[in-house]
């Protein structure tokens, strides 16, 4: 019997008295986005903000708490774009979404700063889900301008993140969400390391440690070098491309663990639970395998729909997860 | 469509023999009183009322209309005076939209992203009463903007479709409808603008097969423009010359004509309308800068194939920005026309006129 855990993958829209509030005090150019200095006032409303989400979390019953990454204007790159040594370039496209963000151009060393640790500290749950940018994903979102090599520069942002879990408080589960994997996927020569980075951030904690895809299937060369690092599971958009992403499971394994991408982050559509808990039985039907643990999630973060869907989404998820145990 | 629709906007006093159309794209920035106006009807505590406010959208498309004529534009607008957002404005006219709140865009910048969660639906015209409106207004012909069906459909949670383009399809149908109901009105200048192209060029086809829905029974003396701004030209041509339209605006001022090149070869075959002052930025082009860049025109088109305008909607520059852009674009142009009656430019082989 597989064990069902209901989560996300983070990065939520902010509460809408919070876009306003936080509008206000920090403005809508690029030089007014976060920088990881923000006066009182700022931190006061983000405290607000992020502890109402926490409780929509457990209002919704998931079992695992992520802390919402409210600070993250620049979404996946927000750990550079707040990092010492970046310089925050133009505002680029955000992968294929009507999504901008400010371009890290990262111009000395990747030392440790902190800078998530300190959202995490802030969460008052023993069901704590940490979250980070895969270090493929990061880099490729990222400008070099020091390290000079791909190869060097990946390992860099690797070192980088396995330096800010050092810094994490005690946490369950650990997320790392990589859509690079699937939108721009690393070249032959890249596969293994991109592999290689994963394990170095795994290596830095002692929790159940997820590589989320999404954005459709990741493709199978690349899938069966992620197979080689060393985490818990790995998650997969079924909503975007299932058939893809079965095709991965069945021909390469995968963990006895697995995060499922059922419900739809960027559309406001509401899956039912019943629906999720269809979706659940089809991956664990085609897949010919029992899971030890499913982690049922959204496909993509949450920010890109309004507050009143995301919020639903999220129950939905908890009650698909308690369906199950009725059933059983 | 027709060769000659372009005539008819040709002012009986235009001084000169060679007439480049000038036109604008759309949008243009609100007299700060109209936005103050507009908190106030928002504002439950006020006394301004809607009614209030309707009244000062009429007088600010009066003042606009009356700008752009002074800066002799051929063609004019209100400048979308009574718009709010180029998708939230159509979505809230559509039966089979709602809307639930902002999403994020960059930064602090959010829009009220609708959802179609039913069959879109024809229910009150769109833009007929803003048309007669600013059509009665003006004694110059009046170009009206529509967000295409494509970017509707892009920028729009689409619970209701099995796919994007399905629900793109059935928007073209009432896009078809609504510009039915303007040239009964009286339009003769439609511009579809499908912003959305730019960020996924591979979906031309869908663009394609929505205004073949966009033109049915529309007839040949109706202009119709396409604008796609802020993209790879490349992806998207010579694809786009199968459109049925009379005329593609683009935006390409703002990268400096780095692009212009994609649209000679193979040959552009319908009008080219070229963005020659950038929005983007504040400093006013000179008539002599804006004539280099019109002559980049004639790289793709000969001048009875050119329309001048800027390079989009000119709404975030501040207003005196934007006038003094738009005068210096007709005065250049009518300098080039001149210069063009005296056989001063060297047009090329390529741009012959036959």
């Amino acid at each position: 019997m597989t064990e069902l855990v209901a989560t996300t993958p983070g990065l939520y829209p902010l509460p809408d008295w919070a876009k306003d509030e936080l509008s206000e005090l920090k403005g809508h150019q690029k030089g007014d986005l976060i920088g990881g200095d923000e006066g009182p006032e700022i931190v006061d409303a983000y405290d607000r903000a992020r502890g109402e989400v926490v409780d929509a979390q457990v209002d919704a019953g998931l079992d695992r708490v992520v802390e919402g990454q409210l600070r993250w204007d620049d979404m996946l790159a927000h750990p550079l774009t707040v990092h010492d040594n970046v310089e925050t370039g133009g505002i680029v496209r955000y992968y294929d979404n009507n999504n901008f963000y400010r371009d890290p151009k990262v111009q000395g060393e990747l030392t440790p700063s902190g800078d998530v640790a300190a959202e995490l500290d802030a969460v008052d749950t023993d069901a704590l889900q940490a979250v980070l940018p895969g270090p493929y994903s990061l880099a490729d979102l990222a400008t070099d301008e020091f390290y000079g090599d791909d190869a060097e520069f990946l390992d860099a942002v690797a070192d980088f993140l396995a330096g800010e879990v050092d810094g994490f408080p005690s946490h369950e589960t650990l997320f790392l969400l990589e859509p690079s994997l699937v939108e721009n996927p690393p070249d032959d020569d890249t596969d293994e390391r991109a592999s290689a980075a994963i394990d170095r951030i795994a290596a830095a904690t002692d929790a159940d440690v997820v590589v989320h895809t999404y954005w459709g299937a990741i493709p199978e060369k690349t899938y069966a070098h992620l197979m080689d690092a060393d985490v818990d599971a790995i998650g997969f958009d079924f909503v975007t491309d299932a058939d893809a992403s079965l095709y991965n499971i069945n021909e390469y394994g995968t963990k006895a663990q697995i995060a499922m991408g059922l419900v739809d982050g960027g559309n406001t559509l509401i899956e039912s639970p019943e629906t999720i808990h269809d979706r659940v039985e089809w991956v664990e039907e085609n897949a010919h395998t029992d899971f030890e643990r499913a982690y049922l999630t959204s496909n993509t973060e949450l920010f890109y729909l309004p507050v009143n869907r995301f919020e639903e989404k999220l129950a939905a998820l908890g009650d698909a997860a308690a369906l199950a145990e009725v059933d059983a | 469509m027709s060769e000659n629709n372009r005539a008819q906007f040709r002012p009986d006093d235009h001084p000169n023999e060679h007439f480049l159309l000038t036109s604008i794209v759309g949008s243009y920035p609100k007299p700060k009183w109209l936005n103050r106006v507009s908190d106030l009807a928002d504002d439950p505590d006020s006394k301004f009322t809607d009614e209030h406010l309707h009244e000062a959208h009429d007088d600010a498309c009066r003042v606009i209309v009356d700008e752009h004529e002074r800066t002799g534009l051929d063609t004019v607008s209100d400048g979308e005076m009574r718009r709010n957002e180029m998708v939230e404005f159509f979505a809230d006219r559509i039966d089979g939209y709602e809307f639930n709140g902002p999403v994020k865009v960059w930064g602090h910048n959010y829009f009220d992203k609708p959802s179609v969660v039913d069959d879109v639906e024809y229910d009150e015209s769109w833009l007929v009463d803003e048309f007669e409106f600013t059509h009665a207004a003006a004694s110059k012909p009046v170009k009206v903007p529509i967000t295409g069906p494509y970017t509707l459909a892009s920028w729009s949670f689409n619970e209701a479709y099995d796919d994007d383009a399905e629900l793109s399809y059935a928007l073209a149908d009432l896009v078809n409808e609504e510009i039915e109901a303007l040239v009964a009105a009286g339009a003769r200048y439609i511009q579809i603008d499908e912003p959305a192209l730019a960020t996924t060029p591979d979906d031309y086809a869908i663009v394609g097969e929505c205004l073949d829905r966009i033109v049915a029974g529309v007839p040949d003396e109706v202009r119709i423009g396409l604008h796609v701004c802020y993209g790879d030209y490349s992806r998207i041509y010579p694809e786009l010359l199968e459109y049925p339209i009379d005329e593609f605006d683009v935006e390409l001022c703002n990268g400096d004509y780095e692009q212009i090149d994609v649209f000679t070869d193979p040959e552009f075959t319908t009008d080219l309308a070229l963005g020659v002052v950038d929005v983007h930025t504040t400093e006013v082009e000179s008539v002599e800068e804006i004539k280099e860049n019109i002559l980049e025109g004639f790289k793709v088109v000969p001048p009875e194939r050119l329309t001048v305008s800027p390079d989009c909607g000119v709404k975030l520059l501040p207003r005196d920005v934007a006038r003094q852009k738009i005068e210096n674009m007709v005065t250049a142009t009518r300098e080039i026309e001149a210069e063009l009656d005296a056989g001063e430019i060297d047009l090329g082989p390529e741009v012959s006129a036959d």
